[in-house]
């Protein structure tokens, strides 16, 4: 198992249906025989429910028999991350606190997909409430790279960007706090899309840090990503931070190019710490997209290095409060046994959570605690608006900006998972657009000497995806020159 | 280790206790370490002079204030008006312990 990529494209998929070539319940087949086949040595899947999976198709290809217009996603095999909900469905979280637990309502952003036709296989493995890098945090086993299944696929979404890199799903839903849609895609060499805050409702999203916290999709193309969004974008009156801004048509505008587009380059991203390939890979990017026509400016984000420590106040100052509501009453674990009820929340919270989610939910109450709230909660807010106002500023020069996705390739399972400040360091280029609210998207940009894939991300002002779409399917189109 | 004292055995022990969380001793010592590498890595910030920098919270806020997006129904109250809302039994059904109507608990009060 290399880099076999899925052969479908939502496209793809499209006209085999309307052609009557094939049927949303052999496509169905298809991905569930590749799980069966494949999963047991990638473990992208928590769950598979193939009754469910053949149910949809079924109803997709009553449709087309009685010649009725299909659905945006019909019959398209979408695998989600298990922090998402789906009625009646487990949502681990990657977490034992809440192992057994089905959520009785659905997410937005699943609905909406379901809602579009797609067909969902299962629930795909994250790191525990999607706090980590590598996805080695998840409770029940890390998930393995495909292209070299002694690699990390990354994280939190690792499971989500294995699953499409592989063929398990053609699409998948995941979510991004601090890079953990970006990360993974780059490490696996699918798209990955960070959508602008506020642009996908966060209803039955298993909360982790609320005011960073993204749902976005992953695809092994640029426009199948940016079908994918627009289907799930847009106002819910069940998330009261969706925004109302209309979703415009991304397809439309996604083969119009990069000529003319000024691209910023910021010269904090390229400084110490670097892989050299990915170096080389980026920068050779960034020379095609100026042969196609773009012009490429050197800019500035002069606190870029401030950026992971400030990402650690608030996040965990965050999840601190969310992770509260895990207390052994109203859903999930239970510790058996206690005699009182602070002696149960205790015990529940000690077995059903993870050393990292402990070590983080103990760093947020920690920085939010009497004494210490204005030398690091404070200040860490304080200097999120520095950078958000470095990218307010930098996008007045610039239509995009480019740079590399992540550090280094993906890394060894293992290699980093002692020292958590080296892990956090992964994220290292994905993390201001997370305090920022901007848009991001993870495209693949070329591979390592030994084919470890290398990603290229793509920022955008709020609310501006379709540039950024441009800018990656630009790319995309010049790698297969 | 530089200020390996800024976090105390006893300081992981209090915000355990404020977290809820219970620690084996072996992993108290080990959360200290970890929490003092993590705080001296973002003890950087106080490079920054922010004296005059307001706080920001989300970037809604930045965004409305700044007229570059509407705002969001977080930052404008709507009509308070009732609306069904998941059924009770569906909830019940996922928790450890419920008499169908409330949820159960060991004892709250020791005597």
């Amino acid at each position: 198992m290399t880099t076999t990529l899925a052969p479908l494209s939502i496209d793809s998929i499209r006209s085999s249906l309307v052609a009557r070539e094939s049927t949303a319940a052999d496509i169905a087949e298809d991905c569930l025989a590749r799980i069966a086949r494949d999963d047991d040595r990638i473990h992208a899947y928590l769950s598979v429910d193939r009754d469910y999976a053949l149910a949809q198709a079924a109803k997709i290809d009553a449709l087309a028999a009685s010649g009725q217009p299909l659905p945006k996603l019909a019959g398209v095999p979408i695998g989600i991350k298990d922090v998402l909900t789906l009625e009646g469905f487990p949502a681990t979280a990657g977490s034992k606190i809440l192992e057994g637990y089905c959520p009785p309502y659905t997410a937005t952003a699943v609905r909406r997909l379901a809602e579009a036709g797609a067909v969902f296989p299962g629930k795909l493995n994250c790191d525990e409430f999607a706090m980590g890098s590598s996805n080695e945090n998840s409770a029940y086993g890390p998930v393995h790279n495909p292209h070299a299944l002694d690699r990390v696929p990354g994280g939190s979404s690792g499971g989500s960007a294995a699953a499409v890199a592989a063929g398990m799903a053609v699409a998948s839903l995941g979510t991004d706090t601090g890079g953990s849609i970006r990360q993974p895609a780059s490490f696996c060499g699918v798209v990955g899309v960070l959508p602008t805050y506020g642009r996908v409702s966060r209803y039955g999203l298993i909360a982790f840090a609320s005011s960073l916290d993204r749902i976005g999709p992953f695809a092994t193309n640029v426009r199948d990503a940016a079908t994918v969004l627009g289907v799930i974008a847009g106002h819910d009156r069940m998330d009261a931070t969706s925004s109302p801004l209309p979703v415009p048509d991304y397809a439309a505008e996604i083969d119009k190019g990069v000529a003319g587009m000024k691209l910023g380059v910021p010269a904090e991203y390229f400084a110490e710490g670097l892989d050299p390939e990915v170096r080389s890979a980026i920068e050779d990017g960034i020379e095609r997209l100026r042969a196609a026509g773009a012009e490429i400016r050197k800019i500035s984000l002069p606190h870029t290095r401030y950026a992971i420590p400030t990402y650690y106040v608030i996040a965990t100052a965050e999840a601190s409060s969310n992770l509260a509501r895990f207390d052994g009453v109203r859903y999930g674990f239970r510790a058996p046994q206690s005699d009182t009820l602070a002696a149960m929340y205790r015990r529940t919270r000690d077995l059903g959570f993870g050393a990292e989610v402990k070590r983080r939910i103990l760093l947020g109450t920690y920085v939010l605690s009497h004494g210490y709230y204005d030398a690091f909660y404070r200040k860490a807010q304080q200097v999120r608006r520095l950078l958000t106002d470095d990218f307010l500023a930098a996008f007045r020069e610039v239509d995009a900006i480019v740079t590399p996705t992540a550090p280094t390739p993906a890394f060894k399972i293992g290699e980093k998972s002692d020292d958590p400040v080296a892990m956090y360091l992964a994220d290292i280029y994905t993390v201001t657009a997370s305090l920022a609210g901007i848009c991001g998207l993870s495209v693949p940009c070329g591979a390592s000497r030994d084919g470890l894939p290398i990603g290229m991300q793509i920022l955008g002002r709020h609310f501006d995806e379709a540039t950024i779409f441009r800018v990656g399917q630009a790319l995309e189109t010049l790698q297969k020159d | 280790m530089p200020n390996a004292e800024r976090v105390s055995l006893e300081d992981v022990q209090r915000v355990a206790e404020l977290a809820h969380l219970e620690l084996e001793p072996d992993e108290a010592s080990h959360m200290r370490r970890d929490l003092n590498a993590i705080l001296d890595y973002v003890a950087q910030l106080t490079e920054l002079d922010t004296a005059n920098v307001a706080p920001m919270a989300q970037v809604s806020e930045v965004l409305a204030a700044a007229g570059e997006a509407p705002p969001v129904e977080s930052q404008v109250l709507r009509a308070d008006e009732v609306r069904p809302c998941l059924d009770r039994d569906k909830v019940m059904a996922s928790a450890p312990e419920t008499d169908s109507v409330y949820f159960k608990v060991p004892k709250v009060i020791e005597r």
